[in-house]
């Protein structure tokens, strides 16, 4: 148990997904000019990255690693090459029957996340989580731990740019920095903020 | 031939996919650290961006619209996987410390958003150099943010010492920040700023404009 939550704490403060391996910028930036959208996009980001990591874990554990299809009688195949292809597939796919599912069942939720959820297919974090729990071989456990976990440190980055730019917008902001500008200069000091955390170790 | 030139030489600087369009963000703040893993990455994408938009282009017309994400998204991920494999056999190294980010390639948006927003609309040529000078915009961002890293960081450049460090018995203290994740966040809104000055439309419009003082006395 202790090993589960250290993983999940590391997860979201030091090796948080937007502010330490920049995962899932062109959303970050794009989309945090309003708390309550940022919001919406960040559970979004959770309920995905909760779902498909642990797919993928199966789908590399059970069919791509190499000597995984032993079960089948394959013993000497080893798919990993075609990994990227059927990482991308899943997000692709889990994001469509996703948005299906709430749009019969949960309609509020669908509308309230609206346009973001096919927005998230391209969302690197996404991917960026399903290759980074290939690359530590993590289990299954530790790989559904460790889904929620990059997408609760990237919906509380996400969440928190989102405050400080609507407090930004009343600011004097030199004429070429406007926008775009300032913004990279606040993710950067966020950043920074973040790195305290790296020391701790767990 | 005008078009030609304008496809390839705009992402330069007037329409740059980072800096402008806001497309391919992640994988240029990661892989800044050294100059050799930066052009590595630079040729990557902008051989997976040409012949992505070179392949979409080509059955532009056969593509249902409804499904064309997937379709894009299959072409780009084959290209991607050859690219990997490519550099696990011949670079070993420079794959390693690229990690992940070979496969992020698939959902950098530059990729992507050149994809629908050019090949789905232009002929297979035209395409093809639409996706080198994107890729080259994508690359003059970079090699500019990791240069600056890499020499003030380390004092280095592609790994020979440029600038001797104290440690070596020279002169220069590195300026480890650079080195840290957030510079890159800090180099890049630099590198808006100057673009931005130098090419005054591209200023975004404040959403409040401040009112000018008007009192000029008693302002203590």
């Amino acid at each position: 148990m202790e090993h589960y939550i250290s993983l999940f704490v590391k997860a979201v403060f030091i090796e948080n997904m937007a502010l330490a391996f920049f995962l899932g910028m062109c959303t970050f930036l794009a989309i945090s000019k309003k708390i309550q959208t940022a919001i919406g996009l960040g559970i979004a980001v959770i309920v995905v990255q909760a779902i498909t990591v642990p797919i993928n874990n199966l789908i590399y554990v059970y069919l791509l690693k190499e000597g995984a299809l032993a079960w089948a009688g394959y013993p000497m195949v080893d798919l990993s090459f075609l990994g990227l292809l059927s990482y991308i597939g899943v997000i692709a796919a889990m994001v469509q029957i996703l948005e299906m599912v709430l749009d019969k069942y949960v309609p509020s939720l669908y509308n309230a996340l609206g346009v973001f959820l096919p927005l998230i297919t391209v969302n690197c974090a996404i991917m960026g989580a399903s290759l980074f729990m290939v690359e530590r071989d993590y289990q299954f456990g530790e790989s559904v731990v460790y889904g929620i976990g990059a997408g609760v440190g990237w919906a509380l980055a996400i969440a928190a740019l989102a405050g400080i730019r609507e407090k930004l917008k009343y600011s004097d902001v030199p004429k070429g920095l406007q926008g775009l500008g300032i913004t990279f200069m606040t993710v950067g000091l966020m950043s920074l903020g973040f790195m305290s955390f790296s020391g701790v170790s767990l | 031939m005008s078009s030609i030139k304008e496809v390839l030489t705009q992402p330069l600087l007037t329409n740059n996919p980072i800096a402008v369009q806001i497309l391919g963000v992640c994988s240029a703040l990661a892989v800044t650290t050294s100059l050799s893993v930066t052009l590595v990455m630079c040729v990557a994408l902008t051989a997976v961006t040409a012949c992505s938009n070179f392949a979409i282009a080509l059955i532009r017309h056969h593509i249902p619209g409804n499904i064309r994400i997937i379709v894009q998204m299959t072409i780009i991920a084959s290209l991607v996987i050859v690219v990997d494999q490519i550099l696990k056999a011949y670079a070993y190294d420079v794959s390693k410390s690229l990690s992940v980010f070979v496969g992020l390639i698939i959902t950098n948006c530059i990729v992507m958003g050149r994809a629908e927003a050019f090949a789905m609309k232009n002929p297979p040529g035209l395409s093809f150099l639409d996706g080198i000078g994107n890729g080259l915009g994508y690359s003059v961002v970079l090699i500019f943010v990791a240069v600056i890293r890499e020499l003030l960081g380390s004092g280095s450049l592609l790994g020979v010492e440029i600038l001797t460090l104290v440690t070596n018995g020279g002169w220069y203290y590195s300026n480890g920040l650079l080195l840290l994740p957030p510079s890159a966040f800090f180099l890049i809104g630099l590198f808006i700023w100057l673009s931005r000055t130098l090419i005054p439309t591209q200023v975004e419009k404040p959403d409040f404009v401040i009112s000018p003082n008007t009192e000029t006395s008693g302002a203590h």
